[in-house]
């Protein structure tokens, strides 16, 4: 299918976006690759009236390392996180999720921004930025906020972005030397959205030691029992617990499916 | 309501300036407006690869990338690789391992396959498969497909040494 009709602009400045997202007589939308909002259009699921590009500001595209953390633009593309063309403050954990997003000609032009803001539970970004204890600066009108990527899901395509606001940019706090990672998608085929994904950061220099049991139809769920983690706890019945008032509480199929992606993702942080 | 906006950009190594609905999609540009039929369309919303070209040089899906957002950057099809050397070489194996049938995969896949090539020269075969399941070919199972782009591989790396 086509689109609907809609008028577009490409500011260069984020305070020019940010006025035309205020824009209170139209329906304004801000766009970065359109790999998630593109399908969306074209299945007229969203029906704008306004296209606000912001890849072409430039503050939005930059990556920097500042002290311990790694400040991500939101229109930085999976594909520049996959290469590693950075200072990476995680040890090789972005550029190896990045790698497993959907497809090269997906990652060339989809951004973390776009991703996060799009809030599809089965999102990469979404489960490996609520386990790293990242948080999303969010830019609107009254000025920046910074929110936990955990709390800033809501739900299925629901996020805390007030209207007028745009993601700015992520602060991903740097791993300490003897950190363990660990990631499992259940996928059947390479490159399609998860059906279940669990993620473990395990950083005893930081006190850390944190799960995230994600794609689960709605906001990820954070896991810091240790007897999930470091001991026998990763069995289908906490799990069931853990996921309780989530739309897959209560079925077993999917409470086990998500039990063996956390599993396999503890397996390689303690191997 | 019409909100034609005017874009300039480079299609297949040539200046163009056209009037454009934002509305509409790099691959409707490029077959109804500037008769570049060779890329497909298949699924429309990002899946089946079909649409595959590169901007800038990096494979993209012309299908959820709006014409107007390509203002002021290079577009390059399957027609613009005629005189590509590692497209050559790809359409010379996609023949001889019969890695095509219809043929209406196939445009996407040589633009995903020379990405293949120039970005992964080591790639196994595991490897050539997950850097190309974003194509899908409902017509050769793959191995085709896999076996083209592995004897493209090997004859570069033959050719290195």
């Amino acid at each position: 299918m086509k689109a609907v009709g809609f008028d577009y602009e490409r500011p260069t400045a984020l305070d020019h976006a940010l006025e035309l997202l205020a824009r209170d007589d139209v329906s304004a939308r801000a766009v970065a690759g359109a790999q998630s909002l593109g399908p969306m259009l074209n299945l007229r699921l969203a029906q704008p009236d306004l296209l606000v590009d912001i890849t072409h500001i430039a503050e939005l595209r930059q990556i920097r390392r500042e002290d311990g953390t790694l400040r991500i633009g939101a229109c930085v593309t999976h594909a520049r996180l996959e290469d590693g063309d950075y200072d990476d403050a995680t040890r090789g954990v972005l550029p190896a999720v990045a790698a497993g997003i959907a497809y090269r000609a997906v990652r060339n032009r989809g951004t973390i921004g776009g991703s996060v803001a799009h809030a599809d539970p089965a999102a990469d970004w979404i489960a490996t930025l609520t386990a790293l204890g990242a948080d999303v600066v969010v830019a609107g009108p009254a000025g920046r906020r910074a929110v936990p990527v955990s709390d800033f899901v809501l739900g299925v395509f629901e996020t805390d972005l007030q209207p007028g606001e745009i993601i700015a940019e992520f602060r991903v706090p740097a791993l300490s030397e003897r950190a363990r990672w660990g990631y499992y998608k259940v996928c059947r085929k390479a490159g399609e959205f998860s059906h279940a994904t669990g993620a473990v950061l395990v950083d005893p220099a930081r006190g850390v030691s944190r799960a995230v049991i994600a794609a689960a139809s709605g906001r990820p769920v954070v896991v810091d029992d240790p007897e999930v983690i470091h001991g026998n706890g990763c069995r289908p019945e906490r799990i069931a617990d853990l996921l309780a008032g989530t739309p897959i509480g209560g079925d077993a199929f999917e409470v086990n499916t998500h039990t063996v992606a956390l599993k396999r993702a503890i397996a390689q942080v303690t191997a | 309501m019409t909100h034609s906006k005017t874009i300039t950009l480079t299609v297949n190594g040539k200046a163009v300036t056209a009037a454009v609905e934002p509305r509409t999609h790099l691959a409707d540009f490029l077959r109804e407006r500037q008769l570049l039929t060779g890329t497909h369309l298949g699924c429309e919303h990002g899946v089946c690869g079909a649409c595959t070209i590169l901007i800038d040089g990096e494979p993209a899906r012309s299908c959820i990338t709006l014409a107007v957002a390509c203002d002021g950057h290079a577009v390059t099809t399957v027609e613009g690789l005629d005189g590509d050397p590692v497209a050559a070489d790809l359409r010379e194996a996609f023949s001889t391992e019969h890695g095509l049938q219809c043929g209406f995969c196939t445009p996407g896949m040589l633009v995903s396959a020379r990405d293949v090539v120039l970005r992964r020269p080591t790639a196994d075969d595991n490897q050539i498969r997950v850097e190309m399941s974003g194509n899908l070919c409902r017509c050769t199972g793959y191995v085709g497909i896999v076996n083209a782009i592995r004897r493209v591989l090997d004859a570069r790396k033959t050719a290195a040494e």
